[in-house]
């Protein structure tokens, strides 16, 4: 079996006689965390939608494990676990109920099995009580372990850390590290907070209005676009050094803003410090979504 | 297929349907057979006996006095006079009083209402709470078609409206049992009348016991609800909210009941659903609401449109984006 588990070529959709996707192609590999970054009204979740077979593509191909699941959609989707925004289950029913009902739906599913992602997500003490009581944390680890079920090569997640807290936010990260470095799962992330994929992901699709505008590694990506910004004593001669160094993209009455470069700026320090200017503040700055886009799409706002 | 469709029983069991159909049940049953006690007393009271001939004999003096006046209601009341009539020449108590006799007339009045309203809590929100809840993502991303799915949904209807009829029959069995006592099974009841404009065709007439009269009462009053059901169904899946498809299946019920009484002379109404659910009037006797309409003509009809309904359910379903 080959390293791809999925493969999307081509994907459109049209609704009436706008075009909400146009034109996506990529490729996951096993072992991935891959991203999906881009605002709310970019079609992260139409994409996703397409992908778990909820909607029907216009045109192109979506091929999980080598399966197609516009022909072969039973085969492919026991390849498939997925949260589709947030992760409803029945609330009249307890946590182990809504696994059963799910398990049954998948041939070969054992109690044992059950019971082992009950304990892969840590929530065997609240198996039986109803859903209702759970608290928005407990869903999403019954939602996650709902899409474990089946031992999916391919874990889809759509937003996973929305509205969790931030202990919970930092488990869920270290969880889905761990199903991707020691479970080999691919698991694809949608979320519209850069910070968030940054600390998650591998590799990053950047996508606005319906298209990618870029797929990279997180590394790449981020290196491109990080910032320092200075806070110099004296501001006028600590400017003209910095000037003569490298580009200042942005300045303000105390501050100046170059590019960030690893292996320069230790250099730039020390041409600073020599010139008689003293360094009060150097701070290295992870560029916000929003910059991100203008940068990447040359002034085009977001939404 | 019987693991899915035993999902689906679940999550009904879940949302306690069959409790608050049988509450439902349970509580207009002993207000009706408390009137019905109340109505007999009534009766001896005014009669000063119990004696069922000069009760009918006094029926049929009423409605002969409001012959005059029925207008449009005239050709009805004089069946019923014949009918009447017939029981009495015959010596056939219409009314034996008894647990059976009380069934004979709740089912006979509640299939055409009430017993698919129950249907309706069920079939209702069968598919359209999946999607409110927005756990039909969970659904249709299983290694399941969703033909499959739909399917094993309607599985469980049909399941449901048998269990329904079936706590129905039991239910009223028991609590005319106790109001009114076991006696009355194989009592007479004539059946096969039919109507030829005015007049009532006793060719055909003949005596059956009354259980099994109810066995038949109780046959139509299940493909009633399966109808209706069926079409409650299809609605679930065409609308996103269940208050409007509840409410859309109560206009169409509502509207029947009274079409029934005012469409004789508009010919092709006779092609509605709707006008169509009065089944049991053809077994007791009553006039159709449009000349020509025979049992066979609304068991068709009630066919057909539960066959379009389920065609147009599947397409949808097995086709539509869901956001």
């Amino acid at each position: 079996m080959s390293d791809i588990t999925l493969s999307v070529q081509g994907l459109r959709k049209v609704i009436g006689k706008r075009t909400i996707i146009k034109d996506l192609s990529f490729e996951l590999k096993r072992g991935e965390v891959f991203g999906f970054l881009g605002p709310n009204g970019a079609g992260k979740t139409t994409t996703i939608r397409m992908l778990v077979g909820l909607i029907k593509p216009t045109s192109g191909t979506i091929q999980i494990c080598g399966l197609d699941i516009a022909k072969n959609f039973t085969r492919a989707m026991r390849h498939l676990g997925c949260i589709v925004e947030n992760p409803e289950l029945y609330p009249f029913l307890t946590g182990m109920e809504n696994l059963r009902h799910f398990a049954v739906m998948i041939s070969g599913i054992t109690q044992a099995r059950i019971d082992e992602v009950v304990q892969l997500v840590g929530m065997q003490e609240r198996m039986n009580d109803k859903v209702s009581t759970y608290s928005l944390g407990m869903r999403q680890r019954l939602g996650i372990a709902q899409a474990l079920l089946g031992k999916p090569d391919v874990l889809i997640l759509d937003e996973p850390t929305n509205g969790l807290d931030p202990s919970g936010i930092r488990e869920m990260r270290a969880f889905i590290r761990f199903l991707a470095e020691e479970e080999g799962l691919t698991v694809l992330v949608s979320s519209h907070l850069l910070h968030e994929i940054q600390l998650m992901c591998d590799r990053v699709a950047i996508i606005s209005k319906g298209e990618i505008i870029r797929v990279d590694s997180v590394q790449q990506l981020l290196s491109s676009e990080e910032r320092l910004v200075w806070r110099l004593l004296p501001h006028e001669l600590g400017r003209a050094v910095l000037c003569e160094l490298t580009t200042l993209l942005d300045e303000t009455e105390e501050t100046v803003t170059t590019t960030y470069t690893e292996r320069l700026v230790g250099e730039w320090n020390r041409k600073l410090v020599d010139a008689g200017v003293s360094v009060l503040e150097m701070n290295r700055k992870l560029p916000a979504l929003e910059d991100l886009f203008l940068e990447l799409t040359g002034g085009e706002s977001i939404g | 297929m019987v693991n899915l469709v035993q999902n689906e029983m679940t999550k009904l069991v879940g949302k306690r349907r069959f409790v608050i159909i049988s509450i439902i049940i349970i509580a207009l049953l002993s207000m009706f057979s408390y009137a019905q006690v109340k109505q007999a007393e009534s009766i001896k009271e005014r009669l000063g006996t119990v004696d069922w001939r000069t009760e009918l004999q006094q029926q049929i003096v009423d409605m002969q006095n409001r012959l005059s006046s029925a207008g449009q209601w005239r050709e009805q009341i004089q069946i019923q006079i014949k009918q009447s009539q017939y029981y009495l020449d015959h010596d056939v108590n219409p009314a034996e009083p008894g647990a059976p006799t009380f069934m004979r007339g709740f089912v006979q009045n509640s299939a055409e209402l009430f017993l698919p309203l129950l249907i309706m809590i069920i079939a209702v929100d069968l598919v359209s709470s999946e999607r409110s809840m927005g756990t039909i993502k969970l659904l249709l991303t299983r290694p399941v078609s969703r033909f499959r799915i739909l399917l094993s949904k309607y599985i469980a209807l049909i399941l449901s409206v048998s269990l329904v009829i079936f706590l129905f029959g039991i239910l009223s069995y028991i609590i005319s049992v106790i109001m009114f006592g076991n006696q009355g099974w194989s009592a007479p009841v004539l059946t096969g009348f039919s109507t030829q404009g005015d007049t009532l065709d006793i060719s055909a007439v003949r005596l059956v016991s009354q259980w099994q009269y109810i066995i038949q009462q109780f046959g139509l009053a299940w493909f009633i609800s399966i109808v209706v059901g069926t079409l409650s169904f299809m609605l679930s899946i065409l609308m996103r909210s269940s208050a409007a498809g509840m409410g859309t299946m109560l206009a169409c019920l509502i509207a029947g009941a009274i079409l029934s009484n005012m469409v004789s002379s508009w010919d092709s109404a006779k092609y509605l659903f709707m006008v169509n659910l009065g089944l049991m009037d053809y077994v007791s006797g009553s006039a159709p609401p449009i000349e020509g309409m025979t049992l066979g003509f609304s068991l068709a009809v009630l066919a057909a449109w539960m066959l379009a309904s389920l065609m147009v359910s599947f397409t949808v379903f097995t086709r539509k984006d869901v956001y």
